[in-house]
């Protein structure tokens, strides 16, 4: 019934936020979200999460969070295909949380394994000065809402500083993607298919 | 010591007994398992056993040797027993025959004996496999127990006594025993019993738990003071499993006994060991054990008592139970020994399969800490006991490491390895799977044989002429070799002669047709021929004197420079001819040709003749024509000199004559007769040329390489270092197949005749498809080489295989540039041969590269190459994608032309099949030339991107689903879930959309009711898109404040909260300060909300002046005394009961009942609210255009009466709800405000029905402003949580930089004005430039401007201006509010002026204002817009005015007046004060209108933009000079006024579907009366005459009703209102309605809208 002619399509993701590399921060937790276009919904698992705050090992200077993802999608129309948005905090010198990084990355098209690091950046202070208070009062310039990096439009006015990286590790499974019409399969595998 | 002899010899005793029952059980069970299967078993037990002997690790033959011994011995002692004990139990002694069957035979008793220990545990040596066996072991168990049981009942009797003894002789005892024994290590010491320690691994618990065991077993037989001393105090130390593990492994080392001990298994050991205390505590442990299990009080003390220990220990640390509290989450697994029970299943004893006899491997070596970390981790887990074995241990693999190598070394072994062990060398395969060639097994061979440079750097003179004579004579041999002219002879001579032939036969006249083209094709053909031959043989006489040319230059040279660098020598042979013969020949030779010439030209001639003729006759009539026109003119004059050119032209041909005057065809020249003379000189000099003299010598040249070259010594230096440079140099050539160098050849040395030889063979494998090879030549100098040139070689075709392809050479040239000091000449440098130095040349390093590609051959002669036809049709090569040439043989055109000059050449038969490829291929290029386009185009290939067509693009519905919400249009701007298919997509989707465009083009007339509101509605439509799409361009322009939240800078020394110092302070302050103060609630942005997170709370506090009830039966007479007779009355009945209702978004709440007029609720209501379509952004809140209705009712309660039917009397009450008053506040108001709080004005009817309006103050107030009548509430609204409002579009528009007209000057200080002012005052709301409807920036002055009321106010009281003036606010308030954020979807201000206004009909606050200060300033009043802040509008406009009592502000959108002093003005804030000339801003310290002065001249007061500094540069008005007013049709207005009549009439029957609905008409026409009146009036003071009037009309009816009024806008705000005063509801059987409406008009179609509704209920 439904599964011959599917009215959606399935993705799955799994994956882990595995852990981050920020040479110069420690004591780091993650929040991530996803963010997707109007065809898109989460059936299960969780949207947004925040991880546990992780130190440094004085050997790997790596930062491990081993975050489960577990989300499943459905959709109709691969435009506005999700995108997960990490955002890293951390508390700075004086105690005060303050962001560390935000980054994201599309969720990977193919089915299988992939691993993704993801580059993370901060918005620089306009002034010098408030580089100084900001760093002094720990309030230092934030994104609005952290799905801004997931969109395009109106980056232009930002500045950034590059922060690290964070490694997210995807298990993707599709489903019915192929009989909408959509291939997202890698090459190979349908060019051996017989004709 | 005696005692103790005694004690050991009478252990020795028991243990005996119990050796013999013991060996009893063994036996039994031993049968017991063995019986069913050692019958099936008995083949198959030979390798049995041999498995679990090869499973001993380090066995050695002695070891079993000594078992074998062992099992004999064993055996005969068992078979003695079993004779003997025969009576001890029936059963057994059966089962024991049965043995004593087998037993005869040795060996196999042996076998069995050993297979039933095999089969009770299983034989795996391993504890990762040791599963329990439940059947045989728990058999095992039990039948032990009860054994032990037994014996233990007679032990015990006998041993009281030895019971009591063990604990203090147990000690002594054991160490005596390890005296004895030298094997023992000193970890025995602490052992109890080293053998059963070393036997089993015995964890310590167990010896513990024994210990305790006894020790609770003498508990309970009563336990002496030292023994309960040591219950309590003995530290039950855990076991020492290092001491364990080492044991273990010394153990292991031991001596075969212990090994044989290992092996046996417990009933052996019991047999054999000597220690009988040890062997009894072995009994003891195990019947304790049975007790064990069968006692659960024992079971329960034995297992939590040393967990109890631990709990008492840990109690006093405090600090650690606070961590761990704080941790509780984390699990830190504790290092100490998991006690074994805990660990195993319950009621399972721990089981030790090396015990047992069964060998267990090595464990690999772990530190106890870590493995009791990891047990206790385990443990921790669900499904944790499964990780442990039967022993209680970690189930583990043995080490896999073993100490020596068991592979033999290979090094020494290489030569003489086993001919099955040599390794054979196969070819590695391609996989067939992604190949892109189908077989792949191909070879290219590329056999690069040698070079020559016909140019070089280091070439001397010598050189370069010598190049160029090998050229010549190259050129010479190949023209040779061809004979074209030769050829070309013979076929002229065949030509001729077939000519001569042909002319012959025939003879020269009446040929036929057919036979006269053949001659002309003939002559045709020998014309040709013969212009080919003569220029083939004008190329070899020059080729031929160019080489002797060279030649004697090369000898020139030779002797100039005194020594001989090349080997050439030309020979010329000659060869004499017979003289008279040549001399004929040549003749014969010219005399034909020269015939030919003539007998062409005669041919010529006559074709020119006759065209001359024909020119001439056609002059001639022309020119008749002319003379004709001429003689009619002149006749005389001109008749002779005509009459000459008719003779001159008759006579003579060809002669020139002059048309002097004429125009016309020129006169034709006569063809020139060809001179055979002339032409045979022509021939002959031609001959000359071209041909060799008759008699002159053939010379033929021949090159020969024999010379000598002058050796080195003799040359000049220069020479000898050129020849130096020569022998240092080499060359080599790289083959790159498809730009990857595959090989390369030696380094050839450069030869002094710069030619190399290779002559090197390449066989490529190839595996992809060719596509270029390329041949590289290097040249090298010592160690460093260079490029000198790059060959291209094309891939030979399939057919070309190795063998038949010929040697070619390509040629090859390099443009570098290279200078020599010497001899060399260099490459790229002009260089002259003349003396002068004239006739330069450039030569460049070039030369021809010999080299040979082809297919190669297999070793069956099979060629490698790729089979045509699969080239063919393979659509991966490059090569066979087009080709349909190599199709049909014809390989190597590729070119188009080449093809289609080949085509017609070759007479391709276009109907063969086989030829219709190339037809259609010649075909589509000729095609595409054709049509070949003209212009460029960018998108050409868009048509491919296309994936659907427009017209599929239109007709889809999914498409346009998802276009439609790309556009945003609002309908589907948050549409989800588009469908993936067109077919799901439901037409429901656009039918509201489509509606929407539909009612666009016609504007419904019911909802307007009138035809020029129709149109408004119209063209503000139109205006709205043009604004909406402005704001979407600037929604996209972002700044950085809408992405990044960023501290504000700090201020440093400034005022306000800003500054760094102050914020360097807070960080001192206390986190939790004591008193903390109100902080600003968090802001939610509304991308994360859904339906049910925001709630509109609604605080309502109280009300003041509530009208109060009259009571109904009340004579018109004392009514009017009540207000008198004022306290009495008010004690003697019921005041009022008010409630509040508040409906928002279909959602009804309302508070409790309070009493009296000036009711306190303190009351919230929460209001769910959800956003449109789910839609939680700021655009979408912003266009959320529901109400928040707050209505004040009065409960009254009837009492009905009792219904008589029933027998008790029962009081029936009625309660119904009177509408009093109600305020309105948009949700947009409370969105863009975030909070709302203050007094409101209720809006009351100017008449409530049954109602008298109690009247607070007594002061005297001006007639037109009533500013305390009325009713108030006092609200607070908020939203949970607070949504971000909308950013200020404005700033963005700023940004955008809308086009203005006015002066950039202006723009700039009006700016920094507002800068400045909102920094210091940021809530006093500052504007001096506005955006007018057509999106320009326009300064705010330029909107005052005096502006004419309607005429008919000024009329009406011509002496009473402040009628007027109140007549005019009251215009101004009639048309129509609408709110600018409504209109236009975001929070943008647009200011339209007057006459836009009044067309318009509708706007916000600030039109109004405008256009009130406007009449105002025409009234000859001092008048100011108020730029401020009210309730509940927040930021708006209002008017301020100046007049002899004093200042008032005006509320333009209400037409209410308020004294400067009044409390109840909803003007809380006021930020700037505007005239036509000036803008000053308010920097007074208080800014609400009650605590400031309004003297704008003072400047410490009010800012002005105009000063002196920068002065008003007379700005003109944007207001039109005069308002043109239309006048209002009142038959339009009745008949609107009808028609609202009859739709309220219709929804009043609507909203009561289940009861009838009354109208009382007579009721009705009075009110109708009534309307007129109070539009006259206003709605001011005919309240009292009025009620009497309809009293005294209605009688005896009660009556709850009201006038409503409102400006009219459109039919739908009206059934609203009427709606929420809820007089429909009404439940009463015999209620009565009445209704009536009044439109008043306005000029310019401003009407006033009266509904009159009452509820008329008969007591």
């Amino acid at each position: 019934m439904a599964t011959n002619n599917p009215s959606v399509f399935l993705l799955t993701v799994n994956g882990q936020i595995e852990g981050a590399n920020f040479p110069e921060h420690d004591n780091l937790y993650c929040k991530y979200c996803y963010v997707y276009g109007h065809d898109w919904a989460p059936t299960t698992g969780l949207e947004e999460g925040i991880t546990q705050i992780t130190c440094k090992n004085s050997q790997t200077q790596r930062l491990v969070w081993n975050f489960p993802l577990e989300t499943t999608f459905k959709s109709t129309n691969p435009f506005g295909w999700p995108q997960l948005v990490v955002s890293v905090y951390g508390p700075d010198v004086f105690g005060n949380d303050v962001v560390r990084g935000y980054g994201a990355t599309h969720i990977p098209f193919t089915p299988g394994q992939h691993k993704r690091s993801i580059p993370m950046f901060v918005p620089e202070p306009t002034w010098r000065l408030q580089k100084f208070t900001g760093w002094l009062l720990g309030r230092r310039p934030e994104y609005t809402d952290p799905k801004v990096v997931a969109q395009g439009e109106g980056r232009e006015v930002t500045r950034v500083c590059s922060q690290g990286s964070v490694t997210v590790s995807f298990h993707i499974m599709s489903k019915d993607m192929k009989k909408m019409g959509y291939d997202v399969g890698p090459s190979h595998v349908h060019s051996a298919t017989p004709d | 010591m005696a005692s103790s002899r005694d004690i050991l010899e009478k252990l020795a005793m028991k243990h005996r007994a119990l050796q013999e029952t013991l060996v009893k059980n063994k036996h039994a069970d031993d049968v017991q398992a063995l019986v069913p299967s050692a019958k099936v078993n008995v083949g198959k037990l030979q390798p049995t056993m041999k498995a679990a002997e090869s499973s001993d690790e380090d066995p050695g033959e002695t070891l079993k040797r000594t078992l074998r011994a062992q099992r004999q011995r064993r055996k005969e002692l068992l078979l003695s027993k079993s004779s003997v004990q025969e009576s001890h139990n029936n059963e057994e002694t059966e089962e024991v025959s049965t043995i004593k069957r087998y037993s005869p035979n040795d060996k196999l008793a042996d076998k069995t004996e050993e297979s039933s220990v095999i089969s009770i545990k299983p034989p795996s040596g391993s504890y990762g496999s040791a599963t329990p066996q439940p059947s045989s072991s728990v058999f095992l168990d039990t039948f032990v127990t009860q054994h032990l049981q037994e014996k233990l009942r007679a032990a015990r009797s006998k041993g009281e006594k030895l019971q009591q003894l063990e604990a203090s002789v147990q000690s002594p005892s054991r160490l005596q025993q390890l005296r004895d024994r030298d094997t023992v290590t000193r970890f025995d010491t602490r052992q109890v019993d080293p053998v059963g320690a070393g036997r089993h691994d015995d964890p310590p618990v167990l010896h513990n738990r024994i210990k305790f065991r006894e020790a609770a077993r003498r508990v309970r037989d009563l336990p002496t003071a030292e023994e309960s001393y040591n219950f309590f105090t003995f530290n039950f130390e855990p076991d020492r499993p290092n001491e364990r593990l080492s044991r273990k492994r010394q153990i292991r080392r031991k001596s075969a006994e212990e090994a044989r001990d290992e092996e046996e298994g417990k009933a052996a050991e019991v047999e054999e060991d000597a220690g009988g205390e040890d062997d009894q505590d072995e009994t003891v442990n195990q019947s304790d054990e049975a007790h064990l299990v069968q006692n659960a009080d024992d079971l329960f003390v034995i297992d939590h008592s040393p967990q109890d220990f631990l709990v008492v220990k840990k109690a006093e640390y405090v600090s650690y139970h606070t961590r761990i509290q704080q941790e509780s989450e984390l699990f830190t697994p504790s290092f100490r020994t998991v006690p074994a029970s805990v660990k195993l299943p319950e009621n399972m004893k721990p089981r030790f399969l090396e015990e047992e006899g069964l060998y267990v491997g090595k464990r690999p070596a772990i530190s106890l800490t870590n493995e009791n970390i990891l047990e206790n981790r385990l443990l921790k887990m669900d499904e944790g006991r499964k990780w442990f074995g039967d022993d209680g241990r970690i189930i583990t693999l043995p080490d896999p490491v073993k100490e020596s190598s068991t592979r033999p070394p290979l090094a020494d072994m290489e030569e003489d390895l086993h001919p099955a062990l040599q390794t054979v060398y196969r070819r590695p395969l391609k996989s067939m799977y992604g190949s892109s060639d189908p077989t792949g097994d191909y070879q290219i061979d590329v056999n690069v044989s040698g070079l020559i440079f016909s140019h070089h750097p280091l070439f001397s003179r010598e050189h370069v002429l010598a190049a160029r004579l090998a050229h010549l004579f190259d050129q010479y041999l190949t023209r040779r070799q061809s004979n074209l002219s030769g050829h070309l002879t013979d076929k002229l001579n065949g030509l001729r002669n077939a000519l001569r032939n042909v002319v012959k036969v025939h003879g020269d006249q009446d040929l036929p047709q057919a036979l006269q083209r053949r001659i002309f094709e003939y002559s045709l053909e020998v014309r040709n021929t013969r212009h080919l031959r003569d220029m083939e043989q004008e190329k070899d006489r020059t080729l031929l004197k160019n080489i002797i040319k060279v030649w004697k230059e090369i000898k020139a040279l030779r002797e100039f420079q005194t020594f001989t660098n090349t080997p050439y020598k030309l020979y010329l042979r000659r060869e004499n001819v017979d003289l008279a013969a040549d001399e004929h020949m040549y003749e014969e030779e010219i005399l034909t040709e020269a015939l030919e010439i003539e007998a062409e030209h005669e041919e010529d001639y006559q074709k020119k003749l006759a065209e001359y003729k024909k020119q001439q006759e056609e002059w001639k009539r022309w020119r008749k024509k002319q003379k004709a026109k001429k003689k009619k003119k002149k006749k005389k004059k001109r008749g002779q000199t005509q009459d000459d050119t008719d003779e001159e032209d008759q006579d003579q041909e060809g002669s020139e004559s002059e048309g002097p005057f004429e125009e016309g065809p020129p006169k034709p020249e006569p063809p020139e007769r060809p001179d055979f003379d002339s032409i045979e000189q022509w021939v002959r000099e031609k001959a000359s040329r071209i041909r060799r003299k008759p008699g002159e010598v053939i010379l033929t040249p021949e090159l020969s390489a024999s010379g000598s070259i002058t050796p080195s010594e003799l040359c000049p230096r220069a020479e000898v270092a050129r020849r130096e440079d020569v022998s240092k140099r080499s060359l080599f050539i790289k083959v790159l197949y498809n730009d990857k160098e595959v090989s390369r050849t030696g380094s050839c040395s450069l030869r002094s005749d710069f030619r190399v030889q290779f002559t090197q063979l390449f066989h490529l494998k190839i595996l992809n498809c060719p596509q270029s090879m390329n041949l590289q030549v290097f040249e090298q100098i010592g160690s460093s080489s260079s490029l000198l040139a790059q060959v291209f070689v094309p891939v030979p075709e399939p057919s070309v295989v190795t063998g038949s392809a010929p040697v070619e050479t390509f040629e090859f040239s390099s443009n570098q540039r290279v200078m020599f000091d010497h001899e060399g000449v260099g490459s790229d440098v002009p260089l002259s041969f003349e003396p002068d130095g004239s006739n330069k040349v450039i030569l460049l390093t070039s030369g021809k590269l010999a080299c040979c590609v082809s297919w190669g051959i297999g070793e069956d002669d099979v060629p490698r190459a790729p089979p045509v036809s699969q080239q063919l049709g393979a659509a991966h090569s490059g090569l066979g994608h087009l080709d349909a040439v190599t199709y049909i043989g014809a390989s190597g055109l590729y070119d188009m032309k080449k093809i289609s000059e080949w085509a017609t050449q070759s007479r391709l038969d276009p109907n063969d099949p086989n030829n219709a490829s190339i037809m259609q291929l010649l075909k589509v290029a000729s095609s595409g030339e054709v049509t070949a386009p003209d212009y460029f185009r960018l998108e050409h290939l868009q048509e491919e991107f296309n994936f659907a067509t427009d017209e599929e693009m239109e007709k889809s519905k999914r498409f346009r689903l998802l276009r439609l919400r790309h556009q945003g249009v609002p309908e589907f701007r948050n549409y989800k879930f588009v469908p993936a298919f067109s077919s799901e997509t439901s037409e429901e989707v656009f039918k509201e959309y489509d509606r929407r465009l539909r009612d666009e083009e016609i504007i419904n007339k019911e909802e307007h009711l009138d035809s020029h509101r129709a149109l408004v509605a119209r063209y503000l439509q139109k205006i709205r898109e043009s604004v909406i799409n402005r704001f979407i361009q600037a929604k996209h322009h972002y700044l950085l404040s809408d992405l990044v939240v960023e501290e504000e800078i700090p201020s440093i020394g400034g005022a306000g909260s800003g500054i760094l110092g102050l914020n360097l302070f807070k960080l001192a302050e206390p986190k939790r300060p004591l008193k903390p103060q109100r902080k600003e609630r968090k802001k939610v942005t509304a991308q994360n909300l859904s339906d049910g997170d925001v709630r509109l709370l609604i605080n309502i506090i109280r009300a003041h002046n509530i009208p109060v009830r009259k009571p109904h039966s009340n004579k018109p007479g004392q009514s009017s005394q009540s207000a008198i007779q004022g306290s009495e009355w008010f004690i003697s009945q019921v005041q009022v009961k008010p409630f509040v209702e508040v409906s928002f978004q279909r959602t009804v709440l309302q508070t409790t009942t309070a009493d009296g007029p000036n009711p306190s609720w303190n009351e919230e209501l929460q209001l769910p609210f959800s956003a449109p379509n789910g839609d939680y952004s700021t655009t979408g809140l912003q266009s959320v255009k529901d109400e928040v209705f707050i209505n004040i009712f009065d409960e009254v309660v009837h009492e009905a009466a009792a219904s008589n039917k029933e027998r008790r009397p029962s009081v029936h009450t009625q309660t119904e709800k009177h509408w009093l008053g109600s305020v309105k506040i948009p949700f947009s108001t409370i969105y863009s405000q975030s909070r709302i709080d203050g007094a409101f004005r209720v809006n009351t009817p100017a008449v409530l029905l049954g109602y008298s309006k109690e009247h607070g103050s007594f002061a005297a107030y001006d007639h037109f402003r009533k500013p305390n009548e009325g009713t108030f509430i006092r609200l607070f609204i908020t939203m949970e949580p607070q949504l971000v409002p909308g950013e200020a579009i404005r700033e963005k528009i700023k940004e955008m930089t809308f086009e203005s007209q006015e002066d950039e000057r202006l723009l700039q200080a009006s700016e920094t004005f507002e800068r400045a002012a909102a920094l210091r005052y940021p809530d006093r709301p500052c504007i001096t430039t506005v955006i007018d409807l057509n999106g320009k920036t326009v300064f705010i002055t330029r909107y005052i401007r005096p502006l004419k009321p309607p005429q008919e106010f000024l009329d009406a009281f011509p002496n009473n201006p402040q009628e007027a003036t109140t007549l005019v606010a009251r215009y101004v308030s009639l048309i129509p509010s609408l709110p600018d954020e409504l209109s236009f979807c975001g929070p943008c201000d647009l200011w339209s002026t007057c006459d836009q206004f009044l067309t318009l009909l509708a706007g916000d606050e600030e039109e109004h204002a405008v256009l009130l200060c406007n009449y105002f300033l025409f009234l000859g009043k001092k008048a100011w817009l108020i730029m401020g802040t009210a309730i509940p509008e927040g930021p708006t406009a209002y008017v301020l005015t100046h007049e002899p009592s004093g200042f008032f502000i005006w509320n333009p959108s209400s037409g209410q007046c308020f004294e400067r002093d009044d409390t109840f003005c909803p003007l809380q804030t006021i930020g700037c004060l505007v005239s036509s000339d000036n803008v000053w801003f308010n920097i007074q310290e208080k800014a609400s209108p009650v605590n400031m002065s309004f003297d704008v001249t003072n400047t410490s007061w009010w800012k002005p933009f105009f000063s002196r500094s920068f002065s008003h540069p007379g700005l003109s008005s944007v207001q039109p000079e005069e308002l043109v007013y239309f006048h209002t049709d009142r038959a339009a207005a009745s008949d609107l006024q009808d028609r609202i009549e009859k739709i309220l009439k219709e929804k009043v029957m609507e909203w009561r579907p289940r009861h009838p609905t009354r109208w009382n008409r007579y009721c009705n026409s009075i009110l109708k009366q009534f309307l007129p009146k109070l539009e006259l009036s206003r709605g001011q003071d005919v309240a009292k005459a009025h009620r009497h009037e309809l009293q005294n009309l209605l009688g005896d009816y009660r009556i709850a009703g009201f006038p409503l009024h409102m400006p009219f806008s459109e039919i739908r705000p009206i059934i609203e209102a009427v709606y929420s005063t809820g007089v429909h509801n009404v439940q009463v059987s015999n209620v009565e309605f009445a209704l009536a409406v009044y439109v008043h008009p306005y000029p310019s179609y401003v009407l006033s809208v009266w509904v009159y509704l009452a509820s008329l209920t008969r007591p």
